[in-house]
């Protein structure tokens, strides 16, 4: 059995008087994807955000490659990335320039060799002297994908990586991540609303409900639990109970 | 402390302002402005104030001074703004990079800033009213380094309220500085204040530097005690402005508020 990347226990973060992670435990193995899903404001962009240590846990440990992420914070996330759809890259810069800036935060090694792979991985190597705000969405979400290994990382947390994809690029972004996930071993964590990518892209998931784990398992185990045919149907009927 | 990833932020900054036209047009308009209004007003009293000694050299000097002080502050409260705006700030402080770090890459920037403008103020004022800011002497150089420190210690200050307090304290990154402005003695002495702001100018670096810059213009003797004032008070300052920022570093990640800014 292989030792968890990823290893987090009794996490809980408390906004004033809304519990927005209550008691979360899971684990990501090496070469895993694991997939968090839930309604809005079920906590998986909070969990996402304490994994990166941008926000502090109310409590609860964080174990990344073995080391507590309170005390090593550094040196675990020079081997960990991130991308968000709501996050944007330096907008007044072209897309090389950006990503020439994160190579040499991440110290990235042979910099313009790693620049024109991710480039050409995410065909925007055409557009590379274009300014960020002259991209379109799905440009953008690229340039942050591409961002997001710069530094070749162990630990990849995606948070709606696709959401404004068309569904070509889309479906090219899922095949070049499972593609990276093999190649490298790189373990993933993935929000996504859709529930199709989720169950394709995922090898285990985790339901989330008001910060709270309903739901752990295989994609087809989580759905079988809940008496559904689909993921689809299963977030559903949890956000149409909550509502 | 690691050094490139000082150079990947202060990198990024040069990059916005190699491209962008109306950034650069707004490092120097407003000190250009300045230096125009307020250089023919002082010419002009100039002419009816004969017996106060070095009547320009005082006015322009100080004029270009304060504005040294200004975009240091700047220089670090914009230059976080531009990370904002960008909403960018995540991808930042997701990477390895620390606060201080950040802090240290916006201090580069912002002595690259004002020495541009420090230095088109002092070549304009020099062609417009041949007034040469280096008469004052060598006692300028120990002098625009404090007011550059006070600068860095407002923009810090700013910064951090920034963090806290969300866009709406946006107003601060050009306020804050002029708040001190009345207690500096950037154009009168402060002996001309009413005792209560006496005893706060006292507290202040920068009306040390500039009752300093006076004395060394009107007696040429070095005033060793002013900068002393001037210094200490930096030292003290800007320390206290690196541990509030950390504090409040650390606050802003306990409310979640760093992400709220952030996206």
């Amino acid at each position: 059995m292989f030792e968890p990347v990823v290893k987090v226990k009794g996490l809980t973060k408390v906004f004033k008087s809304l519990k927005a992670v209550d008691s979360v435990s899971f684990s990501i193995f090496p070469g895993e994807i694991l997939g968090l899903l839930g309604p809005n404001g079920a906590g998986k962009t909070t969990i996402i955000h304490m994994l990166l240590g941008l926000t502090t846990p109310t409590s609860g440990d964080i174990q990344v490659f073995g080391l507590d992420l309170r005390k090593r914070r550094k040196e675990i996330i020079q081997n960990v990335n991130f991308s968000s759809s709501y996050v944007s890259m330096p907008n007044s810069l072209s897309v090389k320039e950006s990503l020439k800036v994160f190579a040499r935060l991440y110290k990235t090694k042979n910099r313009e060799k790693r620049i024109q792979e991710l480039l050409e991985a995410f065909e925007i190597a055409g557009i590379k002297d274009k300014l960020v705000r002259h991209l379109s969405s799905g440009q953008q979400t690229r340039l942050n994908l591409a961002k997001a290994l710069i530094n070749d990382p162990k630990v990849l947390l995606l948070d709606e990586p696709t959401a404004s994809l068309d569904p070509d690029i889309a479906d090219k972004t899922r095949t070049l991540l499972r593609s990276i996930k093999k190649d490298r071993n790189i373990s993933i964590l993935y929000t996504s609303h859709n529930m199709r990518e989720m169950e394709q892209m995922s090898d285990r998931i985790i339901f989330l409900h008001k910060g709270q784990i309903i739901a752990e398992g295989q994609p087809e185990e989580v759905v079988r639990s809940f008496g559904r045919s689909n993921l689809e149907e299963v977030f559903l009927k949890v956000a149409r109970e909550e509502a | 402390m690691r050094f490139h990833r000082i150079a990947a932020l202060f990198m990024r900054h040069m990059y916005l302002y190699r491209r962008s036209l109306p950034r650069l047009i707004e490092v120097v308009y407003w000190p250009l402005l300045d230096l125009l209004v307020w250089g023919f007003i002082t010419v002009y009293l100039a002419q009816y104030r004969q017996n106060l000694p070095g009547f320009v050299t005082f006015f322009i000097g100080a004029l270009i001074l304060w504005d040294i002080l200004f975009r240091s502050h700047q220089g670090i409260s914009v230059s976080f703004l531009e990370d904002v705006w960008a909403k960018n700030l995540l991808n930042l402080f997701a990477s390895p990079l620390s606060p201080a770090e950040y802090i240290f890459a916006l201090m580069l920037v912002s002595v690259v800033k004002l020495v541009t403008v420090a230095t088109i103020m002092a070549v304009l004022a020099w062609i417009i009213y041949s007034f040469n800011i280096f008469l004052i002497g060598v006692a300028l150089v120990p002098f625009v380094l404090n007011l550059i420190v006070m600068g860095w210690t407002i923009g810090i200050i700013t910064t951090a309220l920034i963090l806290r307090f969300g866009q709406e304290a946006e107003v601060l990154a050009w306020a804050l500085g002029f708040l001190f402005m009345p207690v500096s003695a950037v154009f009168y002495p402060v002996s001309v204040l009413p005792r209560f702001l006496q005893t706060i100018a006292h507290y202040v670096p920068a009306s040390h530097v500039f009752e300093g810059m006076r004395e060394v213009i009107s007696s040429g003797v070095f005033p060793l005690s002013q900068l002393m004032w001037s210094s200490g008070l930096n030292v003290i300052y800007i320390m206290a402005a690196f541990l509030f920022f950390r504090w409040n570093f650390n606050v802003v990640k306990r409310k979640g508020l760093l992400v709220r800014i952030g996206e």
